[in-house]
């Protein structure tokens, strides 16, 4: 019996010879498997959590999706497209599609602009700066089906606060719970009360982190307050204003709180003047137990939401790809620059 | 050696830590489904809303029969159907489940789920509410709790100050009929101007209460679009009520402003909704109940209890719900909540015959809820799809009323609902 040799250096010389294979001992071997397989262990419980409660499903929201579903008795007959079929020929859909598409737009859009400004002026010398700063994060603690609840109190088209103040300026009461305009506002309203502020400090730390250089020289160079904030400040708020937008567009696709909490039976209202796309999905769902309807729906709009992020990908890469720099070279020269760079580096190390 | 060992406690960690969130993961569904304990048994009911079954109630029943009852309440009747139809027919269910008459007929499709009523109880109930809860094969499923028997609320001041009779054996002779209704009504709101019944889609819910069938017959076909009670129903509330009405439909944040400052004369009201009244507008005085219906009787609203057939203790169960569906203990049910009782027996009690409302003016609401009970001659059939079908006919209501669409196209729009479903 010969030795088993662990030693590092010698182990590839072990071979044709006809020696006995090397037996490692049991710790030997543990301290192998630990080096391949711990690692992945580590990282396995996303991934484990990941496939239970996301992968999964996913896929079984697709076989449902082809069938006809008993929810109670757990059993389903194979039919092919028809919910899909069902679902894309349903008046309902388009109008829930627009509705979604116009309260997002309503939100995203001011909620933009007012946390540029809000953040804008925060980023000033004013007193007590983390008072200012946390305070407008406050509507973003309070939980939205609470929002709804005061709101949808605010909102109602007689005994509504909001009316009332309209009366006393003049203006004639809004039927918010008529016109699919005005429904979509006061939702739309919900939504950018909620979420400005967080928006707000976001900007804003994007905003501290712009070089203070820049304002001295552009304040030297005679401009004012407006040219620096459109000269410095939005340009250089490029990527996160990206960001922000990315994760307004996935908030604003999946609209639900808010609108079922707008009137007392959440189902978007008598003419579907507010109903979204996730309203209908779950009122499919849980409304009429009709699951392979809600699963294909499911399946469309999640269609629709990678459509939209692939359009939102597009015009992010063309709008990155200046970011941050104010150098006059394109995307093309600088990596010539930088393969250029890496080829210097290799020839100094040898 | 020392980073070895580390590295060691690092990979059993990470084993534990994974299968621990494995084994997280699986373990959720498996709640105990009542234990058993030589002999002891408890048993689970899950209510919603206000049943009238306080714990001192159910303490009788444990004093009577040793076993204990374990209450779960869930806030509105709408959690109580989402709860529901994901558990039935897999497990997870109370012992003694309650089912709103609104959703009542969605579950007979799965009847044959359910521990049929033992026969030795049949005849307990009002004849309409147990043929509602007789299933194709003619197995009684469920357990008749409260009954909804319409009458008419008004307020006494504001009839007066339209020049009509205040007193409520005269009112009562003002709705023989809808006609006679919608006249009254008329001549209340071309002298005051303000609007007399609180909600166009109640009218709907009282007129469709009275058909023999609505949506769908009992075999199955669908005749809702086709069905001219349903037509003849949508254009009278379309053309009568909607012009007398406050709102559109009930429950809204208007409404139970309106309701609170007292701005409508009347409303269609089953005794649950009494105590509404009473909380939402406690300052409101001149309320009365009319012992009156257009056109007879109509009910609206009401529940059974069921008993799920593959529950831990279906015996114990069902002698559980016989015993909250008596008629002594309806009649207690009653005193705690105002559950108006659907056993005739019940309906004999001194109790019931002899309550007074003090808030509705002293009236005798416990007499008159057993005439209006006893004037329902007409238990309209409700399909499975009967809650879509009425939600889809309430929304054209509301489209009128609302000046979205005129009475033609939101018919039009309703067919075309319909024909999708």
């Amino acid at each position: 019996m010969t030795l088993t040799d662990t030693r590092r250096g010698e182990r590839s010389s072990a071979t044709p010879d006809g020696r006995p294979p090397r037996v490692l001992s049991f710790s030997q071997r543990l301290s192998r498997w630990d080096l391949k397989i711990s690692p992945y262990l580590y990282i396995s419980p996303f991934f484990i959590m990941f496939a239970v409660v996301g992968l999964f499903p996913i896929a079984y929201t697709a076989v449902i999706s082809f069938m006809d579903w008993d929810l109670v008795r757990n059993s389903g007959e194979f039919i092919g497209f028809d919910q899909y079929v069902w679902i894309l020929t349903q008046p309902h859909f388009w109008t829930a599609l627009r509705n979604t598409f116009s309260i997002f737009l309503l939100s995203s859009i001011p909620q933009l602009i007012l946390a540029i400004f809000i953040a804008a002026v925060l980023d000033r010398n004013i007193r007590a700066k983390t008072f200012w700063r946390m305070s407008v994060l406050i509507p973003f603690v309070v939980a939205p089906v609470a929002v709804g609840l005061i709101f949808n109190a605010m909102f109602a088209d007689q005994s509504g606060l909001i009316n009332s103040w309209l009366s006393v300026v003049g203006l004639g009461p809004v039927p918010w719970h008529v016109e699919p305009f005005w429904s979509h506002v006061a939702i739309a309203t919900m939504v950018n009360y909620r979420w400005m502020g967080y928006n707000a400090l976001i900007l804003l730390a994007a905003m501290q982190a712009v070089n203070r250089d820049f304002y001295e020289a552009a304040t030297v160079d005679g401009a004012g307050p407006i040219r620096q904030f459109f000269s410095i400040t939005l340009p250089s708020l490029k990527p996160t204003l990206i960001f922000v937008i990315i994760t307004s567009t996935i908030g604003g696709l999946q609209i639900f709180d808010e609108p079922r909490m707008f009137d007392q039976f959440g189902r978007g209202g008598a003419g579907q003047q507010w109903l979204t796309i996730t309203l209908y999905l779950y009122d499919i769902g849980w409304g009429q137990w009709n699951f392979g309807r809600a699963a294909a729906m499911a399946w469309i709009l999640f269609i629709i939401i990678l459509g939209i992020g692939l359009i939102n990908l597009l015009i992010t890469r063309n709008l990155v790809r200046d970011e941050g720099l104010r150098s006059e070279t394109s995307k093309q020269q600088r990596r010539e620059q930088a393969k250029a760079a890496k080829k210097n580096v290799k020839e100094a190390g040898r | 050696m020392k980073s070895r060992a580390l590295r060691r406690i690092g990979l059993i960690a990470g084993v534990a830590t994974t299968s621990a969130i494995v084994l997280a993961g699986c373990s959720g569904g498996g709640e105990d489904p009542g234990d058993e304990t030589e002999g002891e048994t408890t048993l689970t009911i899950a209510t919603f809303n206000d049943f009238g079954y306080t714990d001192d109630l159910l303490a009788e029943f444990t004093a009577e029969t040793g076993i204990k009852v374990v209450h779960n309440k869930a806030a509105t009747s709408n959690d109580a159907r989402a709860n529901f139809f994901q558990k039935l027919g897999k497990t997870g269910l109370a012992d003694v489940e309650a089912v709103e008459v609104d959703w009542f007929t969605e579950m007979m499709q799965y009847s044959d789920l359910l521990a049929p009523v033992p026969d030795d109880l049949k005849g307990r109930w009002l004849d309409w509410k147990e043929t509602a809860a007789t299933d194709a094969d003619g197995n009684l499923v469920a357990y008749g709790t409260d009954i909804g028997p319409q009458a008419v609320c008004y307020r006494a001041d504001l009839f007066e100050a339209a020049g009509l009779p205040t007193d409520r054996e005269e009112v009562a002779e003002l709705f023989p009929t809808w006609d006679a209704f919608f006249d009254v009504a008329d001549s209340y709101v071309e002298a005051t101007g303000t609007p007399f019944i609180d909600s166009a889609n109640s009218v709907l819910q009282g007129l469709v209460n009275q058909l023999d069938i609505a949506y769908e017959e009992p075999d199955g076909t669908i005749v809702a679009t086709e069905n001219p009670d349903i037509r003849a129903a949508y254009d009278t509330v379309v053309d009568r009520a909607v012009p007398i009405s406050a709102y559109a439909g009930q429950w809204s944040e208007d409404w139970y402003a309106s309701m609170a400052g007292g701005e409508f004369a009347a409303m269609l009201c089953p005794p649950w909704m009494h105590g509404i009244i009473a909380g939402e507008a406690p300052d409101v005085t001149g309320w009365d109940i009319a012992n009156a219906f257009p056109e007879g009787g109509g009910n609206w609203g009401g529940s059974y209890l069921v008993v799920p057939e593959n529950g831990a203790n279906v015996e114990a169960a069902q002698q559980l719900a016989d015993w909250l569906t008596s008629p002594e203990t309806q009649i207690k049910a009653f005193n705690n909540a105002g559950t108006f009782p659907s056993q005739p027996e019940a309906q004999e009690s001194a109790d019931l015959t002899g309550y007074v409302n003090e808030f509705f003016n002293d009236a005798p609401s416990g007499q008159i809820g057993i005439d209006r009970a006893n004037a329902i001659t007409v238990s309209t059939f409700k399909g499975p799809q009967y809650f879509q079908f009425h939600d889809a006919l309430q929304n054209a209501v509301t489209r009128v009323f609302d000046g979205l669409e005129d009475k033609e196209t939101a018919w039009n729009t309703w067919v075309t609902e319909v024909s999708a479903f």
